[in-house]
């Protein structure tokens, strides 16, 4: 399906390409079960940073307000990329684990569902 | 013509006999905009405007309503009757409503005067003047009914400024500039039929009689003075549909797929009514849940049992947004719960009596999953801990909602519903079947979507801290944050002679 333009071919303006993030990419990323966090959340991340940083360094600071997160046993996550099960390697980039520009992350915490198991 | 034509007479000349064929230019260049999008018009002349309005009965019937209005606007100034609503907390109704609801009234205004110039019948270029005069009228009423609450509450200060910028106004600004972007027709059914005619009372009832319950009788009024026109515009909405169906048989898919469209779109926007009308209102007449099942499932269902016959079924996936309103209201609460420090409104956690209410309107949803969250909430205020979100949200690239949706349909309500599609060999997330189908008819537009929380990524609006970019909003420090505490609060309680504590039970 194409838009109906009045005149001429409808232009095509990538307004979130890459290019536009000052050397980061877009990396969404949520933990499932946990939705009194509102959505995923957006992150700007270095493609070359390791993935290990991300549950060390990035994550603490926006989920850690949560009961469970000090409960987190990271070596024992179930984690999702774009929608398919996978197993990061935490020393190598996000980039050589697959994590693309816009890739959706979610992970997975054995035994722990929330506030009192409600989804919380 | 000594003697006086009656209104009727009056119309048809006013309405018919002021077309003509044009000889310097041809026709199709005139009215540039009337073909491209594939409609079909055989004969303008089948255009039946139900009001038969002219100009003169229209600006008489007009002024003699809003001599009526100022009138009551001028004397709730003057009696100071803000104190009268029943909580400042209220205010937060007004604040959604001038922020996101007012701005449409004057896009809408500026849209029909376009389709009164680009409709090619004399009948549909009268009836488009009007309504573009209505709204214009509607958005300056709205300023000035709530410019009086201006005086004495945060967040009304410049909310044409806001909803060019702020986050969740981009949900009803995007959805109104993606019909304005569009071509006429496909404005006029998003606009006057999905919106004005489907969904209107959902957008009007809860705000008019929210303010009816709450002892807000300056917005009461203008609600009255409003209503006529809304019925006018309601019925105008499915004359056109009605007009265009009869048209020509290859309009009929045409139009059901816009219907579908701004169907999802419209409810989308509604959400955030939703959420006022569930958690800003002190006292609530009737709940979302109620509301939908009113003014949609029946409403609705008997329309499009009448329009049938015309070939135009149920916009698409209506049913999810049936199965959608026993949370809807609240998972739009937690969004604005998570990030109140970047919100021109007050919020807090609904009181005892509320959640009660919740509970009550809510039997199978509320205290299975949303009760629990609030007293984790709850718990950690009372820590000292007020849960905010430190992130910026995931936000759906064409409703512009944050991803707070949910698997409701497939029986998996506290998981997000998370929709991907491929453009250019870039990734798009929708946060629903409605938002990707809407996507993936037209990637091409909303890959110009502007994302507020992409946006600030890029560093586009006024700088990289949250600071930076509520002021670049034009909010002031005071707008933002929990209500209890909040200038409001203090303010309100220091007009009623009581000392400036606050309270956690507020809402």
């Amino acid at each position: 399906m194409t838009v109906k333009s009045i005149q001429g071919e409808y232009p095509v303006v990538m307004m979130d390409s890459v290019e536009r993030f000052h050397g980061n990419q877009l990396v969404y990323i949520n933990w499932d079960h946990h939705t009194s966090f509102c959505s995923a959340n957006t992150y700007p991340l270095p493609p070359d940073m390791p993935f290990g940083a991300l549950t060390a360094e990035v994550l603490p600071g926006v989920l850690g307000a949560h009961p469970d997160f000090p409960q987190i046993q990271w070596d024992k996550v179930e984690w999702m990329l774009d929608g398919e099960g996978f197993t990061p390697d935490m020393d190598k980039s996000l980039k050589d684990n697959g994590v693309g520009h816009k890739s959706l992350i979610r992970f997975r915490t054995l035994g722990l569902k929330g506030y009192r198991g409600t989804g919380n | 013509m000594a003697r006086k034509l009656n209104m009727r007479k009056r119309y048809e000349l006013l309405t018919r006999g002021l077309g003509w064929e044009p000889t310097y230019q041809p026709r199709e260049k005139v009215f540039s905009n009337e073909t491209y999008e594939g409609i079909k018009i055989t004969d303008w002349s089948k255009w039946e405007d139900p009001f038969r309005l002219t100009v003169d009965a229209y600006w008489k019937y007009q002024a003699e309503k809003d001599k009526k209005l100022y009138a009551v606007m001028d004397s709730f100034a003057q009696n100071n009757a803000h104190l009268n609503v029943a909580d400042a907390s209220y205010v937060n109704a007004l604040k959604l409503f001038i922020q996101g609801v007012t701005p449409l009234e004057y896009a809408a205004h500026r849209n029909f005067a376009r389709l009164a110039r680009q409709f090619g019948g004399e009948g549909a270029q009268i009836a488009c003047q009007m309504q573009s005069i209505d709204e214009l009228r509607h958005a300056q009423t709205q300023i000035h009914t709530i410019s009086h609450y201006n005086k004495h509450f945060n967040g009304l200060h410049d909310p044409f400024h806001m909803f060019d910028r702020v986050w969740y106004l981009s949900v009803p600004k995007s959805y109104f500039d993606d019909a304005s972007s569009a071509g006429p027709f496909e404005f006029i059914t998003s606009v006057s039929f999905a919106f004005e005619y489907l969904l209107t009372n959902l957008l009007f009832v809860p705000f008019m009689s929210g303010a009816a319950y709450n002892g807000d009788m300056a917005t009461v009024t203008f609600g009255f003075s409003a209503q006529s026109d809304e019925s006018r515009h309601m019925t105008l909405g499915l004359e056109i549909i009605k007009f265009l169906l009869e048209q020509h048989e290859d309009n009929v898919p045409i139009v059901q797929g816009w219907i579908d469209k701004h169907f999802w779109r419209a409810y989308r926007v509604l959400a955030l009514v939703s959420m006022m009308q569930d958690y800003m209102l002190p006292e609530s007449p009737m709940s979302w849940k109620e509301a939908w099942e009113i003014y949609f499932v029946e409403n609705a269902g008997a329309l499009f049992n009448d329009l049938g016959r015309y070939g135009l079924r149920m916009p698409r996936h209506h049913e999810v947004a049936t199965a959608e309103a026993e949370h809807l209201s609240h998972q739009v609460f937690g969004i604005f719960y998570n990030y109140t420090h970047a919100a021109a409104l007050n919020l807090g956690l609904p009181g005892e009596k509320k959640m009660d209410w919740l509970s009550e309107k809510y039997p199978n949803t509320f205290d299975k999953y949303y009760r629990p969250r609030y007293e984790m909430w709850a718990q950690m205020a009372k820590e000292g801990k007020r849960f905010y979100n430190g992130g910026l949200p995931q936000l759906c690239q064409v409703c512009q909602v944050p991803m707070a949706f949910t698997e409701i349909g497939k029986g998996d309500p506290m998981q997000f519903s998370y929709r991907v599609s491929e453009y250019n060999g870039e990734k798009f997330h929708t946060c629903s079947d409605g938002c990707k189908d809407i996507f993936d008819h037209e990637p091409e537009k909303y890959v110009h979507a502007w994302l507020p929380v992409h946006q600030i990524l890029q560093g586009n609006c006024g700088g990289a801290t949250i600071p930076d970019v509520l002021n670049w909003y034009h909010f002031q420090p005071e707008d933002s944050g929990e209500y209890a505490g909040s200038a409001d609060e203090i303010r309100w309680k220091a007009m009623h002679g009581k000392a400036a504590e606050s309270t956690q039970d507020a809402a």
